[in-house]
């Protein structure tokens, strides 16, 4: 079964919080991801993962009368915004769950796990024919 | 050249484990040695003996890398000489080859051992005896390549662990062991048949490659009727694809699909299959499920079909394997036979089944089932509280559908028949 790890993080001033970060606490965090996605490879999981960029850059996009996209945005109310995704594919919901916490303490300042909320959602497919 | 190289395989990789007894480091040349067959030979033409070629790219591929391990090991010299001694440069005789049926069985028991998970039995078997590239198990599975490769080299090191060896099972053990084949099979012919990610292509290739599979087995083992039943199975099931979907992919249910799209020549075999089976005297679920198949395939109208012979079949079933979903067809069967009052109430019992209690299939049949008994408001509320929990995108279309069209029908419907 395919989930969707969805990573909220906090927001700063539009920007991610980890560019004011140490050096040493980013590289520790970059790390922490990139062993972070070796892992699921290695475990014949990953499927797919991306980080996006900050909510800074982000355009709310909606089809004008005329069918031309209508902008808008960013939005700087918001209190956590979406900072990256993975798709997983594993065998069953506690799975998830355990790689979704395993995401949710990747490090911050100082090595602090940051316990970010990861939203978890499974995605559709087709079922198996049960008989 | 494809459907050649897969069936070439698992013979090349049987000789090669029997021969050097590490099934992972075989299994990985052999891999290697399609590939190249794979790039090769369109341009050069097949070789004479083709299984011939086979074997010694994936021998000197297999030797390559045990000389380098060696080298790190750095015990060059004296395992070299080992080495030389142990590898006959010779292509193995026709007469070790001709033991290639028992090893594809051999191979089949090994990557469908209890010891793997689900997924990795699947993608193993697809590789290692279906002669599949991980690329191509990759893509049929909506992975990455890396991802593959490692859900297979993680069953290797399984079977490793757990010194499953290249032999055949002990007349005690064969029974579970070939249970446990046909379930890997089963569970390759349904991704392939009933999932909905991925092209229609690679998931017709799924399914194909299973009933080949199937068919494999039970050219090996013709006798057991549960091997039979499955391969009846799969193509009775089979013989529905080009029927079951529409224009868009949207789901077609049984009674609604146009018959005149299936494939009479698979059902005919199937329904032979059945047939064989049957009397054979050791029913089992694969043939039970393969009869229900072989009698919807058999009426020419969704009303011609003999639901008193499923329900009977189910009845079977049930008494066999304690499995919900089975109640659940049987109730299915009992609604259509003594009216949906019945099935209903075979329903309410479900709900207490933990198993099955919450499942989208239980509410979507009750929708069904409230619908036939006119009982359109509730079926609307099934319908809709079944398209919640899917995980089908389809399915969860075509229950949406069904729920938005009586809604409309109970509002609208009923005043226009009144004017």
């Amino acid at each position: 079964m395919r989930y969707m790890l969805m990573m909220h993080a906090p927001r700063g001033a539009g920007d991610y919080q980890l560019r004011d970060w140490s050096p040493e606490d980013f590289k520790a965090h970059i790390d922490f991801m990139h062993r972070y996605n070796r892992d699921l490879t290695d475990a014949g999981e990953f499927v797919e993962g991306h980080g996006l960029t900050p909510p800074g850059q982000a355009t709310l996009v909606r089809a004008g009368r005329d069918g031309k996209p209508v902008t808008d945005g960013p939005f700087p109310e918001s209190k956590e915004f979406l900072a990256g995704f993975w798709i997983i594919d594993v065998d069953r919901p506690e799975r998830a769950y355990a790689l979704a916490a395993k995401a949710s303490a990747a490090p911050g300042p100082g090595g602090k796990p940051l316990n970010m909320p990861i939203e978890v959602r499974e995605v559709m497919s087709a079922p198996l024919e049960g008989a | 050249m494809p459907h050649l190289l897969r069936e070439l395989a698992p013979q090349v990789l049987g000789v090669l484990t029997r021969r050097h007894g590490d099934f992972a480091a075989a299994e990985d040349a052999v891999q290697e040695a399609l590939i190249a067959a794979a790039r090769q030979w369109p341009a050069a033409g097949i070789p004479t003996n083709p299984r011939g070629w086979l074997y010694q790219v994936a021998r000197r591929r297999m030797t390559d890398h045990l000389r380098s391990e060696i080298a790190r090991r750095k015990r060059e010299d004296r395992a070299a000489g080992e080495l030389a001694a142990a590898e006959p440069c010779a292509p193995p005789p026709d007469a070790e080859l001709g033991l290639a049926r028992d090893d594809t069985l051999i191979l089949l028991f090994m990557c469908c051992h209890p010891a793997l998970t689900a997924a990795s039995a699947i993608a193993l078997t697809l590789r290692a005896v279906g002669g599949l590239t991980t690329a191509e198990v990759a893509r049929a599975f909506l992975v990455p390549e890396a991802t593959m490769a490692q859900r297979i080299s993680r069953a290797k090191g399984t079977i490793r662990s757990s010194a499953i060896p290249f032999a055949m099972p002990t007349d005690r053990e064969r029974a579970e062991r070939l249970g446990a084949v046909l379930h890997v099979l089963y569970l390759i012919f349904n991704e392939g048949y009933a999932s909905s990610g991925g092209s229609e292509l690679a998931r017709v290739e799924l399914s194909n490659e299973a009933i080949r599979l199937a068919r494999a087995v039970h050219e090996l083992i013709p006798h057991d009727p549960e091997v039979t039943g499955l391969l009846a199975l799969m193509l009775l099931t089979d013989a529905r694809r080009a029927a079951r979907t529409g224009e868009h992919g949207e789901l077609i249910p049984l009674d609604e699909q146009d018959r005149a799209r299936w494939d009479r020549a698979l059902i005919a075999e199937g329904v032979a299959l059945v047939e064989d089976a049957l009397p054979r005297g050791a029913v089992g679920p694969y043939q039970l499920q393969a009869a229900v198949a072989a009698l919807h395939d058999e009426a020419a109208r969704a009303e011609d079909t003999d639901w008193a012979q499923i329900l009977a079949l189910y009845e079977v079933l049930r008494r066999m394997s304690d499995n919900p979903m089975v109640s659940l067809n049987h109730a299915i069967a009992v609604a259509m036979v003594r009216g949906p009052a019945a099935g209903l109430a075979l329903l309410a019992s479900l709900d207490a089944d933990e198993r099955i209690a919450g499942h989208y299939r239980l509410d979507a049949v009750r929708a069904h089932l409230l619908e036939k008994a006119g009982d359109s408001g509730n079926a609307v509320r099934y319908f809709r509280a079944a398209a919640e929990r899917t995980t089908s995108a389809p399915e969860r279309n075509y229950l949406l559908a069904k729920a938005a069209r009586l809604a409309w029908r109970d509002e609208h419907g009923r005043g226009m028949l009144r004017t």
